[in-house]
């Protein structure tokens, strides 16, 4: 009886607050700002909030924000995608926020200019993970 | 149980109900004696009688933190919280003057507000519904004043619509339903919704539709008295020879469409955003200091958890004091364990697996909010507006007039930005003077004379770049939900997670003070069972 309560409550709660998130929001509607397609420069405007412009990450130990500089779990070319689409700890998914395309090309700048690994990432490959993804990575 | 010689109480009444007719007819009974869908708040935990010398160590002095002491202290518990930052409260936090900003990366901003003045990066606005954090905030003297929500006369911008010129939310809101009502009538009136309304109900709507949206005999919503009476006038009534008022134009649907102000008129529909609301006066961290008033002896600030670990007799947390590096250990019977999830993912803790996956599930949003101080108040003197938001489709998302002071002269702080998802980031991975920068260069629409002009220092907090939590508010896919909900906030042995990640109310300050309230009843039942 009590869960069934519950869960009523909630189904209310979520119907009322028009849509699935019901934190406080800046309430603006869609915005037109835009990511370019260009991998350097959406990491520049979107990657570089959390692991900084030189991709190095940074906190203290026990609050970190990982490295994507000379991260050797980038060399697996499915590790980034995976995250992108499903997020990671603290780190959200950007499914919402960057097509797959652009996904392709900030991954395919991360593994080339931050690391040595030159193979691209393309559309297709983040086409056919997004499927079904595979669990994420630990 | 029921006693036979009283009347049944409102629980009791309840539970009959619910046994009789199921969830169902519980719920409805509920709303009709007024008693649902607000809150699930009934009044502060009743814990008496705890164990003597019973013991809780509590990490994290947030909200949910600083309750949960409260309410353990309060039953007879004893009590320690251990908190990283030099001050309590967390997330109910204001910038004021001189108080410092530091970033993962070392980049540091000093506040330049003048004294008295406030950013509040965090939460800022309190809904009439939450009842705890109201019950509190009066417990604890906590003094509200109302957080204006609705403005009709800011304005509401968007770069491809009227030529990039903002225009009153009014106006946009008035025309929208009465272009919205015109097409709804001509469409009953045409007997092209005769198959979905009875002859009835199409005859009240017509009503409807003409009283709503201020239609003329015709069915038209036209440039008229009648809109001018809601959407302002060109020359406002006045006295005397010159008082008749003159209409003011009303925009074609087309341009009405494209400022897609129904984004607007619909979010002040949400259930968290209704007026009305409230705000603490003088900062929300008043709310903190409240309860710090209480509790803060058993508070040990500037303290690091490095390790926290449990067997069946007890918690040990070994710590760091971040001022002189002295290492040292607590004990307890029982956690109460408040850490945000993208700092406690990574703590030596000694729980399981199902926690852990769960603690690891849980990304945290990104939000950005900046303070701009102006020199004066030029959004009341000159434009009439009195609190509330103007709305862009530029990353800054809003800008945000002070609900404090109004009608003072000297200085104040607008909210210059408030961003979150795309725009949060964008603005997060700029340095402190980019985001001063594009926060006046995109605030400017609003008010183009006297923006730059009158502005005199500003305060940005990038909250994926706060060291002490590496994101704003958790954020839970339905996916992750359904999975990990009940193991993120079940006991791991002695060990209880609470915040606003533990709880339905995501980022909200009632979240993290239920979530609270629920750790600290589930521990007494456990420790009055042991």
């Amino acid at each position: 009886m009590k869960p069934a309560l519950v869960l009523t409550g909630a189904a209310l709660f979520a119907a009322a607050s028009g849509g699935a998130n019901a934190q406080d929001a800046p309430g603006a509607g869609p915005g037109n700002v835009q990511v370019s397609d260009e991998g350097k420069e959406i990491f520049e405007q979107v990657c570089q909030a959390c692991h900084m412009a030189d991709a190095k990450g940074g906190g203290e130990p026990g609050a970190r924000i990982p490295a994507l500089a000379n991260n050797p779990r980038l060399q697996e070319p499915n590790y980034g995608v995976i995250i992108l689409l499903k997020g990671r700890g603290g780190m959200p998914w950007f499914t919402d926020l960057l097509t797959q395309a652009q996904m392709a090309a900030v991954l395919t700048y991360v593994r080339s200019h931050f690391n040595n690994y030159p193979d691209p990432i393309t559309e297709a490959d983040v086409k056919k993970l997004a499927v079904n993804p595979p669990p994420i990575p630990d | 149980m029921m006693s036979e010689m009283s009347p049944p109480t409102r629980r009791e009444l309840l539970t009959m109900i619910g046994n009789a007719g199921g969830a169902a007819a519980m719920y409805q009974a509920m709303s009709a004696m007024g008693h649902a869908a607000e809150t699930q708040f009934t009044g502060p935990p009743n814990l008496s009688g705890a164990r003597r010398g019973a013991s809780v160590l509590v990490l994290g002095a947030g909200l949910a933190g600083l309750v949960a002491a409260f309410e353990l202290a309060k039953a007879g518990y004893k009590v320690q919280v251990l908190e990283y930052q030099d001050r309590p409260g967390g997330r109910n936090y204001s910038i004021r003057g001189g108080d410092k900003v530091v970033e993962v990366g070392g980049a540091s901003q000093t506040v330049g507000f003048a004294p008295g003045n406030y950013l509040n990066p965090g939460p800022w606005r309190i809904p009439h519904h939450h009842r705890t954090l109201l019950h509190y905030c009066k417990a604890f003297g906590v003094e509200l004043e109302p957080f204006i929500q609705l403005n009709h006369d800011a304005f509401v911008h968007r770069s491809g619509a009227f030529g990039g010129k903002p225009q009153r939310y009014k106006e946009l809101a008035v025309d929208f339903k009465g272009h919205v009502s015109e097409l709804l009538s001509k469409s009953l009136n045409a007997g092209q919704l005769d198959t979905s309304v009875t002859k009835e109900d199409k005859e009240k709507l017509l009503q409807a539709m003409r009283d709503w949206g201020l239609l003329d005999g015709n069915l038209d919503y036209t440039t008229s008295m009648l809109a001018s009476g809601q959407r302002g006038y060109d020359q406002a009534p006045g006295g005397g020879i010159k008082g008749a008022p003159t209409p003011s134009k009303i925009n074609s649907l087309t341009d009405v469409l494209s400022s897609e102000v129904w984004t607007q008129m619909s979010f002040y529909f949400n259930y968290v955003m209704q007026t009305t609301m409230f705000q603490p006066k003088g900062g929300m961290d008043m709310i903190g200091k409240g309860f710090y008033r209480e509790v803060g002896k058993m508070v040990r600030l500037n303290t690091k958890v490095i390790k926290l670990a449990q067997d069946d007799k007890g918690v040990t947390a070994d710590w760091q004091d971040l001022k002189t590096g002295q290492m040292g250990e607590s004990k307890a019977d029982y956690c109460v364990c408040t850490i945000p999830l993208p700092v406690l993912s990574q703590l030596d803790m000694q729980v399981g697996p199902k926690l852990k996956a769960a603690m690891r599930a849980v990304p945290y949003s990104s939000q950005v909010k900046i303070g701009l101080e102006m020199k004066s108040r030029f959004w009341e003197e000159k434009y009439s507006i009195y609190g509330g938001h103007s709305f862009t489709n530029q990353a800054i998302s809003l800008i945000s007039y002070p609900n404090n002071n109004m009608f003072k002269d000297g200085p104040a702080v607008l909210v210059g930005a408030y961003a979150n998802g795309l725009p949060g980031l964008q603005l997060t991975a700029m340095t402190h003077d980019q985001r001063i920068e594009a926060a006046l260069a995109q605030g400017s629409v609003f008010h183009p004379a006297e923006y730059r002009r009158e502005f005199s220092n500003g305060a940005s907090v990038a909250w994926p770049r706060l060291p002490w939590i590496l994101g704003c508010t958790s954020r839970w896919s339905d996916e992750a939900r359904a999975e990990h909900y009940q193991n993120l906030v079940a006991f791991d042995g002695r060990i209880a997670l609470a915040g606003e990640h533990a709880s339905y109310i995501g980022g909200w300050m009632e979240g993290s003070l239920l979530s609270g309230i629920d750790a600290v009843k589930r521990l007494h039942m456990m420790a009055s069972a042991a």
